[in-house]
């Protein structure tokens, strides 16, 4: 009788809502008692396929839709996107810009770790931490706004570059919100690192050997987690990481304690590296002179009356949406290729060609243009190795666009890492599996 | 940041031979299959049609480089020619379900192959180029089996009344 009854399993069914699930996820698990004996995800609830509606928008409609990918670091996906698109035609990016991309792409990456450790920390009764992490992350939420205009739809970058210059008081503002962000995690750290509760659950669980991460071909925090320092950014160096200097913190044995180690260790590494590049990146024209600026309405007013002497002489100022754009930034910052990037605004508003080349551009059917061809590239996007499969067949949009979600790889592995283990270990694992599902289900 | 670093060397293998090329691969030392994917190519009139694309690396376990990277492409089309490389990349199990959910790429030796993001009911594969992108496809009913359309389906059923 009890041998009978040790021997039965039955099934549980997590999610596809689930407190405890980052996003819309099912998982099926079968359980011996409180052992796994086997478990199954069952994906694709938050899919809105983006694939397909990539292949029928122009070259730089389809950015918008990579900022629902991983919706927790948008401008990876933005300048990974981009950086695609150029590679394949050929596009090289002023110096500026490219320091703009890296400072957007380490702000996202800390937004990305911070919100990992975060809820699943919260997941694991640490409600304070969720508090603390969230605060830093609104800290920094706050500058990409500034940066951007949006807080997470940011659809920052272009093809040629990026949308506009960094605001005038960025480096300040960035410094005091760094201080604030290690605030943050030196506070968690105290409360969780040493904490006998959160490590009880998380040292030895979901543990996943060397071998077994390489052949799932998982990335980022957690093939690092196991002690292979891989990284795109060093690997393979896209826009100006060769010439700055950070370290790459790997784990040992490759559980979730290591995996938060790891993310904890990152965070300090991109806020370095953001530090880095607000020293090193050649001077922009930021110093607009609040005399020389005027609404681009009156400037058009202006024009209208036949006052063509104002249009030379004033600056438009312009929505916040816009900042950034203007004739003195978009030399930093985008390409000067007039079949590629829009013109500044005060050409726009002020005169006949600026206004042609801003709707040739934007005009269904016209626009962007990338000769026939095929490419992959790849950036290191929060979870790991974010890449981008894209072909051209020589119309203003792609022909196809492959995104290679990071996350969908561990997911994969997902049976792996829970089999053998309790259903309290579900929460840690999963939580440090940082499953996006905007990147998952794409 | 040259093109080859991230994409390495194209191969193109006859679908017929890609296990035993894949296993010959994997001995040579690319360990890790870093993507899967698929084109299709039907207004372009390519035959055969689809062009099922591996992403191979060589990762250093020690000292985490990026030894080389494999290109391997595989033109199929409808009919099951293609094997499954599961047993030898494990992370292909989900990545061919994907391949065939979007684009209907079938393989030999998974007869019975799940769709990885959509649901079973669906009808078509969403990626491929003759597949509308405003399509709309029916409701399906709950498991209890009443019809889409039926007037017991979608029906809000309150589960507090006013007694």
């Amino acid at each position: 009788m009890s041998e009978n009854r040790s021997q039965k399993t039955y099934m549980l069914n997590m999610g596809p809502q689930h407190p405890a699930m980052h996003g819309v996820v099912r998982l099926v698990l079968e359980l011996s008692g409180e052992r796994i004996v086997d478990a199954e995800a069952e994906i694709g609830y938050l899919h809105r396929a983006f694939e397909k509606h990539a292949e029928n928008e122009t070259w730089n409609n389809v950015v918008p839709w990579t900022d629902r990918l991983n919706y927790v670091s948008p401008l990876i996906n933005n300048v990974g996107y981009a950086l695609a698109v150029e590679k394949l035609s050929g596009i090289d990016v002023p110096e500026r810009g490219q320091y703009i991309r890296v400072i957007a792409c380490e702000i996202s990456r800390i937004t990305d770790h911070l919100t990992c450790i975060g809820a699943s920390s919260m997941e694991l009764g640490a409600f304070t931490v969720f508090l603390y992490m969230i605060k830093a992350r609104e800290y920094l939420y706050q500058l990409v706004d500034n940066l951007t205009g949006a807080r997470i739809t940011t659809a920052f970058t272009r093809v040629g570059g990026v949308k506009g210059d960094l605001p005038a008081d960025f480096a300040e503002k960035f410094a005091s919100i760094a201080k604030e962000v290690r605030t943050a995690v030196a506070e968690s750290d105290k409360l969780l690192t040493r904490n006998r509760i959160f490590m009880d659950r998380m040292e030895g669980t979901g543990r996943i050997s060397k071998e077994d991460v390489i052949a799932y071909g998982i990335t980022g925090p957690f093939l690092r987690s196991t002690g292979v320092p891989y990284d795109v950014r060093r690997s393979h160096p896209y826009a100006v990481y060769d010439k700055l200097d950070f370290e790459i913190p790997v784990g040992t044995s490759g559980d979730n304690y290591d995996r938060y180690l790891c993310r904890m260790a990152e965070i300090e590494q991109s806020l370095r590296l953001v530090e880095q590049c607000l020293k090193q990146i050649p001077a922009g024209k930021h110093s607009l002179e609040p005399k020389e600026i005027k609404y681009a309405y009156e400037i058009q007013d202006a024009g209208k009356h036949g006052d063509t002497a104002l249009l030379a002489k004033y600056q438009a100022k312009v929505d916040q949406t816009l900042a950034g754009m203007s004739k003195d930034d978009e030399a930093n910052t985008r390409v000067l290729d007039r079949k590629i990037t829009l013109p500044a605004k005060e050409t726009t508003y002020g005169n006949i060609e600026g206004l042609m080349n801003h709707f040739e551009l934007v005009m269904w059917s016209w626009g962007v243009r990338i000769p026939p061809s095929e490419t992959y590239f790849a950036v290191e996007g929060g979870n790991g190795e974010l890449g981008f499969h894209i072909v051209s067949d020589g119309g203003d949009g792609p022909y196809r666009v492959r995104c290679r979600p990071p996350c969908l790889f561990p997911m994969a592995a997902l049976k792996k890492l829970l089999v053998g283990g309790s259903i309290a270990d579900v929460i840690p694992t999963f939580g440090s599996v940082n499953m996006i599902a905007g990147e998952l289900d794409r | 940041m040259s093109d080859m670093s991230l994409r390495g060397e194209r191969r193109d293998v006859s679908p017929s031979v890609v296990v035993q090329e894949f296993s010959k691969l994997r001995d040579e030392g690319y360990n890790m299959l870093v993507d899967m994917t698929c084109v299709d190519y039907m207004p372009q009139k390519k035959s055969p049609r689809f062009d099922v694309i591996y992403r191979l690396m060589k990762l250093d376990a020690l000292s985490g480089q990026d030894l080389g990277r494999l290109e391997v492409h595989c033109a199929v089309d409808e009919t099951p020619v293609l094997h499954s490389v599961k047993d030898i990349y494990p992370n292909a199990d989900w990545l061919e379900r994907e391949v065939w959910d979007m684009f209907g790429v079938k393989f030999a030796d998974r007869p019975d192959i799940k769709r990885l993001l959509m649901y079973e009911e669906f009808v078509g594969h969403a990626l491929r180029k003759d597949y509308p992108i405003a399509q709309r496809q029916p409701l399906i009913g709950p498991k209890s089996g009443d019809k889409a359309g039926s007037p017991s389906f979608n029906i809000l059923h309150p589960t507090i009344t006013g007694e």
